[in-house]
């Protein structure tokens, strides 16, 4: 991708950026004056409704439409910085705050300027420590420097902004069940509607944004809606951060338009720089484990919000890729998957706590090497059943769970079923007995599903 | 009226809230207090308690309950709800189990499995006596050793299931030496 001069990532590798006096001299909350001082909050809205900016968290909402949800009459409105970034894989957000937190600080004064928010909260996760003190300093310095607080470069906007650590849950990163948690509630997700830009946090209207939109905002402001659109693909507008890690030479964050292809990605000299100790692409896990997963035969895909859809994806998610090798058993991938969903579903949708706790149980057996045919079809069911209650459930992750396992089964079924057939005769049986003689005893299994020499002989 | 004013303990309650909890952190609570949406700040209180004590005490949970105003379920809810806070002290011997797929490969689950029967605690638990903690981790970088087992700083490579009980045992006595010292 020559040509492509980074945005986002811009001042990685400058000494001392993370410093609000470096960070200006390098053009840094020019763009925060600019809005300010010369815009309305409605022209702001406006001008990123026209560049075609979607949410980088996952879903890919136009940003500048979530801004226009808010109510007209609106007194008092929070804008929810999501820095959540649990999804596996994904690390975009972390790079590009390490690196450069006044770039995100100027994008949330934008968006709290152009939403009229007089309160901001960054809710970072938990595991971010060292992040957490670089974000401190750092809006600690933009206080000082009178970017924050009351009366702003004279035009008498006020804005509080704090940052509200998480404390290590998945669920936390869907929008609702961030403002639970940020009201000092256990992170469950809430039944929509009211939906957070009517009421949010503390019953306010709010507006929850990823890190990487906001981000978008100082280069959208400077530069205009225009030059934003011109990047990327029709209908994905923009530069994006990728991620890319597993055996590949250089696992890392690289920022290109919109529209890459895996391939590029995973071969390209500028980007991962190709697979590591010459092994082979077996599957790649293009956007954070939620959204599935594509084959050796489908590198080709273009990471943009509409051609992941030709390859049965959920969407774009967060384009975090995660590649497997072809060392790989795509039963301990699928166990994995299973496993990380049983053990983050919040437990409130019956559906969802129970059929991600027994696809992770008959993923478990499958690795262990005690699986059936049937459990593969069993799986796919309950990815159906889950897939039936899309909307259904109060947030979305029992599709973010039924998507990746689905697809493994789905894309995978040859080498799956060969591995099963390698098993030693007989120790699917023995092993289910050894571990749950409860339920090995139970009539049904016993008459139905139990091979014909063991099953109960009538009395 | 006057045996209900006898009967009210409230400040009897606070006074042993704030003994329970170090100086910095009722501090805290108290500007919490003082601010708008004052239970919200919850989760940041947990998180001092943590750093303070190591784990979150039961008795810990009721004064921040009582500090705070919020109901001792409720924060005992927030508490366990998180996978950051810690209801248990950690051991004075922390095992790590590297269950990283090059480790997993070369048998960590056999070698997990013998540490468990040893020592009769699963992944997260301590033992009874308070020195050994068991846990995973996805990779500690050192797959040219698989499968690893760290023992605090230590680093031991290519266990086997074998080797398990006697690097238990070196453990605890190299732990019990160093308290003697100290």
């Amino acid at each position: 991708m020559s040509g492509f001069e980074p945005v986002l990532l811009r001042n990685v590798g400058v000494e001392g950026v993370r410093t609000l006096k470096v960070s200006e001299s390098r053009g840094g909350w020019a763009a925060a004056r600019k809005a300010l001082t010369t815009m309305t909050p409605d022209e702001i809205v406006e001008e990123v409704r026209r560049s075609g900016l979607r949410g980088r968290g996952g879903a890919g909402f136009p940003t500048g439409v979530k801004w226009s949800f808010l109510p007209k009459d609106r007194k008092h409105t929070v804008l929810c910085v999501n820095f959540d970034e649990s999804e596996p894989g994904t690390f975009n957000n972390r790079y590009l705050a390490e690196h450069d937190p006044h770039l995100v600080l100027e994008g949330i004064l934008i968006a709290a300027y152009a939403t009229r928010a007089d309160l901001a909260y960054i809710y970072l996760r938990a595991e971010y420590h060292e992040l957490f003190h670089i974000l401190q300093r750092a809006l600690d310095e933009a206080y000082a420097a009178g970017w924050f607080g009351a009366d702003i470069l004279g035009t008498g906007y006020r804005l509080e902004c704090h940052i509200h650590r998480g404390a290590g849950a998945y669920v936390c990163g869907e929008e609702t069940g961030l403002i639970e948690s940020l009201e000092g509630k256990r992170g469950w997700p809430r039944i929509k509607p009211p939906y957070p830009a009517v009421r949010g946090a503390f019953g306010r209207p709010t507006v929850v944004n990823n890190v990487e939109t906001l981000a978008c905002l100082p280069a959208i402001i400077e530069r205009g809606a225009e030059w934003f659109a011109s990047i990327g693909t029709p209908g994905s507008t923009g530069p994006k951060l990728y991620t890319v890690s597993g055996p590949v030479n250089r696992p890392g964050c690289f920022e290109a338009p919109l529209g890459l292809t895996v391939r590029e990605l995973i071969e390209g000299d500028d980007f991962a720089g190709g697979m590591a100790g010459g092994r082979k692409v077996k599957a790649v896990i293009p956007g954070g484990l939620s959204v599935g997963i594509l084959t050796a035969d489908e590198l080709d895909c273009r990471l943009d919000f509409t051609d992941v859809l030709n390859y049965g994806l959920l969407g774009l998610g967060t384009a975090g890729a995660i590649v497997i090798g072809d060392d790989a058993d795509m039963r301990k991938v699928l166990a994995n998957t299973a496993r990380f969903y049983a053990h983050e579903s919040c437990g409130q949708c019956t559906h969802c706590r129970e059929g991600t706790g027994w696809m992770a149980r008959i993923a478990e057996r499958i690795a262990a090497g005690a699986g059936r045919i049937a459990d593969l079809d069993l799986i796919v069911e309950l990815c159906g059943r889950m897939g039936m209650m899309s909307g259904m459930s109060i947030c979305g992750l029992p599709d973010g769970a039924a998507y990746p396992i689905r697809l493994i089964v789905e894309k995978f079924r040859g080498e799956l079923e060969e591995a099963i057939g390698r098993q030693p005769p007989g120790y699917t049986e023995r092993y289910i007995r050894d571990r749950i003689p409860s339920v090995y005893a139970l009539p049904v299994l016993q008459a139905g599903a139990a091979p014909a020499r063991e099953r109960a002989v009538p009395a | 009226m006057t045996a209900i004013a006898r009967t009210d303990n409230r400040q009897e309650v606070l006074a042993a809230a704030r003994a329970e909890l170090p100086v910095d952190i009722v501090a805290f609570i108290e500007d919490c207090r003082r601010q708008e949406h004052p239970e919200s700040n919850l989760i940041a209180v947990l998180h001092r308690v943590q750093e303070h004590f190591g784990y979150l005490a039961c008795e810990k949970l009721d004064a921040v309950a009582q500090l705070m105003n919020i109901p001792a379920a409720k924060v005992a809810g927030v508490a366990t709800f998180y996978h950051y806070f810690r209801m248990q002290p950690r051991g004075k011997l922390m095992i790590n189990v590297c269950m990283g797929t090059a480790c997993y490969v070369k048998g960590a689950e056999k070698v997990v499995d013998r540490i468990r029967e040893e020592l009769g605690i699963d992944f997260g638990q301590t033992t009874t006596d308070g020195v050994f903690s068991l846990n995973s981790a996805l990779c500690l970088g050192t797959c040219g050793l698989a499968p690893v087992v760290m023992i605090n700083d230590e680093v031991h490579g290519k266990v086997t299931p074998d080797q398990v009980p006697a690097l238990l045992e070196k453990a605890m006595l190299k732990a019990r030496q160093s308290m003697e010292e100290a």
